[in-house]
């Protein structure tokens, strides 16, 4: 019984993989924060930026397909922008007539949302490049150098460590489940009514808070045990080399030049 | 057969004091359930000790009371002489190498490194001393170069191994384990087994594991309800079937002999 399907870390031995963390991690939120600051409609900007990614994947030894696909988990959050097609004023491009109401689509309001649609998904494509060539551990030790307060980290290393000890526990809970939802016919559905479904569910969603409740006693505890005194410590094993300062400024440089196509042109 | 370790690696407790004095302790947890009625026992340095008992015996409370995890429900516990209270604790913690039942509970941290450095760590030992004992820990349960390996990946025989290494890197007076072959296989077992036969330290093991109680451990400790009802040595009172009867035990002789 085991659960990977978080797992985001795909094995490799490139160079992008061997680049210190923090450097990862700065680029990263740097090339989102460069997506964000381009204006609507910088095509050519978005066309290099687009460059860049594949250019990055490619050192990961990715191919194509790989981060192709994976990026379509962006477009649902993209929807929360479809407004901005009929609040934008300019020339109607598009209209429906929907019961006493007239939904227009105006040019500048198209523009804005295939902006909004690049911006995001060029940012996911990168946020998944980071988590696909760097192991949760060193984006931890990252964020703790960058200064990311303690508490913040510890939480998410926790959920992490513990997301797994979970979906264990989850699928226990369903196999109780399933093994019980026995019928003596073989006519009908295997699991009973929605009804019986709905407080199965319900209890074993109590089940679970109850089991982590008592984990989570559990792992204090346990690191009581071992001389926890209320401060988490941590050890700093990674070190700028000459190489991770050079990425880091030809990366910086790259966006530069990503903004400034975005503006002049 | 049961081996006894004469030499010990470096014990500071010159002055002869027995490792573990638990002396006429109670506890009651919160919701009132009165989980220990007065146990007392004494471990002398170099001993190993298996404590047996049906479920619900205290086992497991008893083993949260000698590092103070619990406390305060009346009696006494000292540690090579030191007694368990508050000012203590952080030299008590170091002192008890406390490893608990579920790994999954023992271990918390992302990767094998971080969590067998996390005591040594805490003790507040330079980087370098960390380092050292992470390596030297692994490799006294045979897992050296597991160092970055993420703890969700491993087997549980290999979870339960740097279970004990996360305690070994404090470099502990005694060495205090809570049912520790508890859900292996029977190789995991096995090798655990040699593993516990193999570290010369004062050790306190609960289990149900009749067997490993007979290959591994001298002496016997028996609880139930609460009390501390057999102590002795383990050949006597795994000869007494009257006895295991009437606390819920198997005799390991005549599960064999039944075969
Ligand atoms: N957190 C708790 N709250 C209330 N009662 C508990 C708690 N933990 C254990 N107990 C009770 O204390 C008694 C002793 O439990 P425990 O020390 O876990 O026994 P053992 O380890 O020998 O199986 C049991 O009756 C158990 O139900
Ligand atoms: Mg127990």
């Amino acid at each position: 019984m085991h659960v990977s399907t978080f797992d985001r870390y795909e094995q490799r031995s490139s160079a992008v993989h061997q680049l210190d963390p923090r450097v990862k991690v700065v680029l990263t939120l740097l090339f989102i924060v460069s997506n964000v600051a381009l204006p609507d409609g910088a095509w050519w900007a978005f066309a290099a930026g687009w460059a860049l990614l594949l250019l990055v994947n490619r050192a990961a030894h990715f191919s194509f397909g790989y981060l192709f696909k994976r990026s379509f988990i962006a477009l649902p959050f993209a929807l929360a922008a479809v407004t901005v097609l009929f609040t934008l004023p300019g020339t109607a491009v598009a209209s429906w007539q929907i019961g006493s109401h007239t939904l227009t689509v105006s040019d500048a309001g198209l523009m804005r949302f295939a902006s909004i649609l690049i911006r995001s998904w060029l940012s996911v494509q990168m946020a998944i490049l980071l988590t696909a060539t760097t192991q949760f551990p060193d984006l931890m030790h990252a964020l703790h150098h960058l200064r990311v307060p303690q508490v913040l980290v510890s939480i998410i290393s926790f959920m992490y460590r513990y997301l797994f000890v979970l979906a264990d526990e989850v699928i226990r809970l369903l196999r109780a489940r399933d093994a019980r939802s026995a019928r003596l016919t073989t006519d009908g559905k295997l699991g009973g009514t929605i009804w019986w479904r709905a407080k199965v569910t319900g209890s074993m969603a109590g089940q679970l808070f109850v089991r982590s409740f008592d984990r989570s006693d559990r792992v204090y505890n346990a690191m009581l045990s071992r001389g926890y005194r209320g401060h988490l410590l941590t050890m700093n094993p990674h070190v700028m080399n000459g190489r991770d300062w050079l990425m880091a400024g030809v990366g910086t440089a790259v966006l530069v030049i990503i903004q400034l196509l975005g503006w002049l042109t | 057969m049961p081996i006894v370790h004469t030499e010990l690696t470096k014990l500071d407790n010159s002055a002869g004091f027995p490792t573990l004095q638990v002396k006429d302790l109670h506890f009651a947890y919160p919701d009132g359930h009165e989980a220990l009625h007065g146990v007392s026992l004494h471990v002398a340095p170099g001993e190993k000790v298996a404590l047996v008992g049906p479920n619900g015996a205290g086992k497991s409370t008893l083993m949260l009371h000698l590092n103070g995890i619990l406390s305060g429900g009346g009696g006494e516990v000292r540690v090579a002489g030191l007694k368990v209270e508050k000012q203590n604790l952080p030299l008590i913690r170091s002192k008890v190498g406390l490893v608990f039942q579920n790994p999954d509970d023992q271990l918390f941290s992302p990767t094998v490194f971080d969590d067998v450095a996390f005591g040594p760590l805490h003790m507040g030992l330079p980087e370098a001393e960390v380092r050292e004992r992470v390596m030297r820990a692994l490799a006294h349960v045979g897992m050296s170069g597991f160092e970055e390996r993420l703890s969700h990946h491993l087997s549980i025989g290999q979870k339960k191994r740097i279970s004990i290494a996360t305690v070994l890197s404090m470099d502990p007076e005694i060495l205090v384990l809570d049912e520790p072959s508890a859900g292996l296989d029977p190789r995991a077992r096995r090798s655990l087994i040699s593993l516990l036969r193999d570290l010369p330290l004062t050790m306190l093991v609960s289990t149900h594991d009749m067997f490993l109680v007979h290959e591994l451990f001298p002496r016997t400790v028996i609880m139930d309800g609460g009390e501390v009802v057999a102590d002795g040595e383990t050949a006597v009172l795994l000869s007494d079937d009257a006895l295991l009867e009437r606390h819920g035990l198997e005799s390991p002789t005549r599960m064999l002999a039944m075969l």
